[in-house]
């Protein structure tokens, strides 16, 4: 259980000091429907601090290391779920994304990670980062794994007003579906020329083994895919400056003292968030003020429509699920990107899907160089059962190849 | 002076606006809390339905057109008391806008424009004088319901913004939207004030003054900022825009220091929640349950009642004293005398005890029945007041009380045949000379009488007994 989700009995941290030790009174819906479900909570796992980080080295306690390659990152924020299933130490894990923390990890570490539409799975209980990307995702070592996670945790909850009363399928029944009639879009701006051609040549394999299995391909355009990343870094900061103005050492969590009132602000807002949770922080704060909110923000909220409408056209248009690449690199070496710009590219071909809301996940597909890599299927809203169609077929594709 | 207010108000809702917590008052600090208004680590908002439906009457009888659409927006913002380090509020699409409320009567020249009305939470209390050196929390009040209630500036002098919040209390009231009390804090009020030159139409720059307790203190503090206003733009000085801070003590008003106004709130819209949309049925219905406004039942009761405008006021002071002085009248077929005894012995009894009429023992129907009793002549007024005294204390019934205490009036000839035979063997010059024509003794012997029989005889028949007695 990635340590961002509410949890009795086990601290919840977020990888942040500015939450050592607190151990939450109350537990995410989430974890309680899985409870319930027979499931066994063994342990929380590491994550960049409030999820903000695409390799997990941004926590507090320690970097977490990607089990098929140690020296290198498993990805991130929710990158100590992703290593404890490829690590096989469990069947399951839960994670978080804002704008591809558990797709990512989980092609760095040659796992299946699913992110659901917004609203199908709860979010009360998870520590607030962007709310309005912020989702619940599931690691599996198999599609089959993540169906039956995410059919467990999946459903209306009335704690959380943007989750969405609508009947939750029987994902792990797409197992036996047929892909004829199946059509798979393949967006051109997630295949420019800078793209690693042997990922490249991994996502083309899988779309062939797609359409060998009776799926039709077709090249489609999301013309607005390169404002992403642009977009997604003011929206997402300017709502995590709100989100996290609840850690001031008020009521909870570490304080630390100064003069006065302020003081006491400065010095535990200062002391307990790191680098990157503070330069969000800033950052958001500023694109929200005065001054600045119409050039930034809403400029931004505007493009989110635009990003979203890409989507809905190519749904429109007959597409039922989108393939792409994961990440554009396999996990690199630890400490080895240091620029924070840099780093966010890692979340190029992902934060699409959390600015627009749609159900995205990550599916195994080979290798480079001996590190995995991840292909992308996305869908439309509340169409997961598609998307999985297509998941389990391109995990048997790629089981029959290896065989 | 040009004034607008900004009135809050807290919803009169058993429970938070975003969590099932209880609103009540009084409990042990922090006892009515939860992960949600404590703002623990994932805690998400749920909005109350019962506080939209409050609010939402609240702006039907303040003539608002209410928005099928609003959206809740963070005003972010640090302070101890405020746990998520943001309200949450409604800022650029508001549930209401554009309403209006009726200073005097139904006149149209007493309009006060309403600019809107929204829905927002209330923070917590911070309590500075219960620890030496330290300030305490009681998260007990963060996220109670609120309604804010901004005017346009259009009222002109203090005791207009007395009479305008008067009438909007009344309002709340009858609704039974808030308790609206400002000293208890359900009613809170900050005041936009400038100054201009009469017959000028371009506004002064304005302060914000805060921080006042009552109406009173209300029209004190205009007063005195408007006073300083005056003063600076004759002296050739500029106001400076800036919040004010009345101090009741002193009677005067003094600047905000610099660090509580230079707030830039950032909001944004809450993405927690979804916009508040309403459907026309359910605002219908919303506004099926309005009840008769106070302007409304005032001019019912004057031309219904025939009661004068101040009966009119007093009586419809309250939505329950109303409905007890109607209920009375209902009940006696007489609208007069019902008036005269509501605005008379019930309210000072209430005054003396200190209760609400709501909690008042004598119920209408009781008092219709006494009334009832003076009217038949089977009781004086001044035994009636007696009786009231009585019922009062113990809630009995009239009739009980005048039974057992000899109170009912005595009409029997007989019986005040007698007494006026001893009253006149008693006093034989007096007798003398009335039954010999002086009949100016007749009041003097009434008096006599009616003494005798302990005040029960029915002094009209008195009258009659011995009027013939002399022969005329």
């Amino acid at each position: 259980m990635k340590d961002n989700i509410a949890t009795l009995g086990l601290q919840t941290t977020c990888g942040s000091r500015v939450l050592r030790g607190y151990v939450s009174p109350y537990e995410a819906t989430a974890v309680r429907k899985l409870r319930e479900a027979g499931a066994l909570l063994i342990s929380k796992t590491n994550c960049d601090e409030f999820a903000m980080g695409s390799s997990t080295e941004n926590s507090a306690y320690g970097p977490t290391k990607n089990p098929l390659a140690p020296d290198r990152v498993p990805g991130g924020s929710s990158g100590g779920s992703a290593a404890a299933v490829a690590a096989g130490i469990v069947r399951i894990a839960l994670g978080s994304e804002t704008g591809g923390s558990v797709r990512q990890p989980a092609a760095f570490c040659g796992v299946v990670g699913v992110k659901p539409t917004y609203g199908r799975v709860s979010r009360f209980g998870l520590v607030a980062f962007a709310s309005s990307l912020d989702h619940i995702g599931v690691f599996g070592r198999s599609v089959d794994d993540a169906a039956l996670g995410l059919g467990v945790i999946a459903g209306h909850d009335p704690n959380d007003a943007t989750s969405v009363d609508l009947p939750v399928p029987d994902y792990r029944a797409a197992a036996q579906e047929s892909l004829r009639g199946l059509v798979i879009g393949r967006p051109r701006e997630y295949f420019s020329d800078a793209l690693d051609p042997r990922i490249r040549a991994r996502c083309d394999e899988a779309a062939e083994s797609l359409k060998a299995a009776g799926a039709e391909i077709r090249d489609v355009s999301l013309p607005h895919t390169s404002l992403a990343i642009p977009v997604y870094y003011i929206v997402a900061p300017a709502e995590a400056s709100s989100n996290l103005a609840r850690f001031d050492g008020v009521r909870y969590g570490l304080r630390l003292t100064g003069d006065g009132l302020r003081g006491m602000y400065e010095a535990t807002r200062s002391g307990g968030f790191g680098p990157e949770v503070t330069r969000r922080i800033l950052l958001g704060t500023y694109v929200l003020s005065a001054g600045y909110y119409e050039a930034y923000y809403r400029k931004a909220m505007a493009i989110r429509a635009l990003i979203r409408r890409d989507f809905e056209r190519a749904f429109a248009d007959g597409i039922h699920v989108l393939l792409t690449p994961t990440a554009p690199t396999t996990a690199f070496p630890l400490g080895a990107i240091s620029d924070p710009y840099e780093m966010y590219l890692s979340d190029i071909f992902t934060a699409t899907a959390n600015l627009a809301g749609i159900p995205g996940m990550s599916v195994p597909a080979g290798e480079v160089d001996g590190l995995p890599v991840g292909v992308q299927l996305l869908a439309n809203h509340f169409d997961e059962y598609r998307m999985f169609v297509a998941a389990y077929a391109l995990e048997r594709s790629i089981a029959e190849a290896d065989a | 002076m040009v004034v607008g207010l900004e009135v809050h108000v807290q919803l009169l809702t058993r429970t938070k606006l975003f969590c099932n917590c209880s609103t009540e008052f009084g409990a042990p600090p922090n006892a009515n809390t939860c992960p949600v208004c404590l703002a623990l680590p994932g805690a998400l908002p749920v909005l109350n339905e019962a506080a939209v439906r409050l609010a939402v009457r609240a702006a039907h009888a303040l003539g608002c057109e209410v928005h099928g659409e609003s959206i809740f927006a963070r005003k972010n913002y640090f302070y101890p008391d405020l746990p998520k380090g943001y309200q949450i509020s409604q800022f650029d699409h508001p549930l209401a806008t554009n309403g209006h409320l009726l200073l005097e009567g139904q006149a149209n020249d007493h309009r006060i424009r309403i600019h809107r009305l929204h829905m927002e939470e209330d923070a917590g209390k911070s309590i500075h004088d219960r620890y030496p050196g330290a300030t305490a929390i009681d998260l007990n009040r963060s996220g109670t319901p609120l309604i804010e209630i901004v005017s346009e500036p259009d009222l002109r002098s203090a005791a207009d913004a007395g009479v305008y919040l008067k009438r909007l209390k009344q309002i709340l009231e009858y609704l039974e939207v808030s308790d609206a009390n400002m000293e208890e804090g359900s009613l809170r009020v900050d005041a936009n004030i400038s100054a201009r030159e009469r017959g000028t139409s371009p506004l002064g720059t304005k302060t914000e003054i805060k921080n006042m307790n009552s109406f009173h203190g209300v029209e004190r503090a205009l007063e005195a900022e408007f006073a300083r206003q005056v003063e600076l733009l004759e002296s050739g000085g500029r106001v400076i825009q800036q919040t004010m801070l009345w101090d009741a003590g002193r009677g005067e008003v003094r600047p905000a220091r610099s660090k509580e106004e230079s707030h830039d709130y950032r909001y944004f819209p809450e993405p927690d929640l979804p916009p508040l949309r309403l459907t026309s049925e359910w605002l219908e219905s919303a506004r099926s349950e309005l009840p008769e406004l106070p302007a409304a039942r005032r001019a019912r009761f004057m031309d219904s009642f025939k009661l004068p405008a101040y009966d009119a006021e007093v009586l419809t002071a309250t939505r329950a004293l109303a409905d007890y002085y109607e209920s009375v009248v209902l009940a006696l077929g007489e609208s007069k005398v019902a008036a005269n005894w509501v605005m008379g012995e019930v309210l000072a009894r209430l005054k003396d005890s200190g209760t609400r009429i709501q909690d008042f023992v004598v119920m209408p129907a009781q008092l219709a029945a006494l009334l009832e009793m003076v009217r038949d002549g089977a009781v004086s007024n001044s035994a009636a007041k007696a009786i009231f005294a009585q019922m009062a204390k113990s809630g009995e019934d009239p009739a009980a009380i005048a039974d057992r205490e000899g109170l009912r009036q005595v009409d029997d000839d007989a019986q005040l045949v007698a007494w006026i035979d001893e009253v006149l063997v008693a006093h034989p010059d007096e007798a003398r000379r009335f039954l010999a024509g002086e009949k100016k003794l007749l009041g003097v012997l009434v008096g006599e009488v009616m003494k005798a029989s302990g005040g029960k005889a029915d002094p009209r028949k008195v009258n009659q007994l011995l009027a013939k007695r002399a022969g005329s």
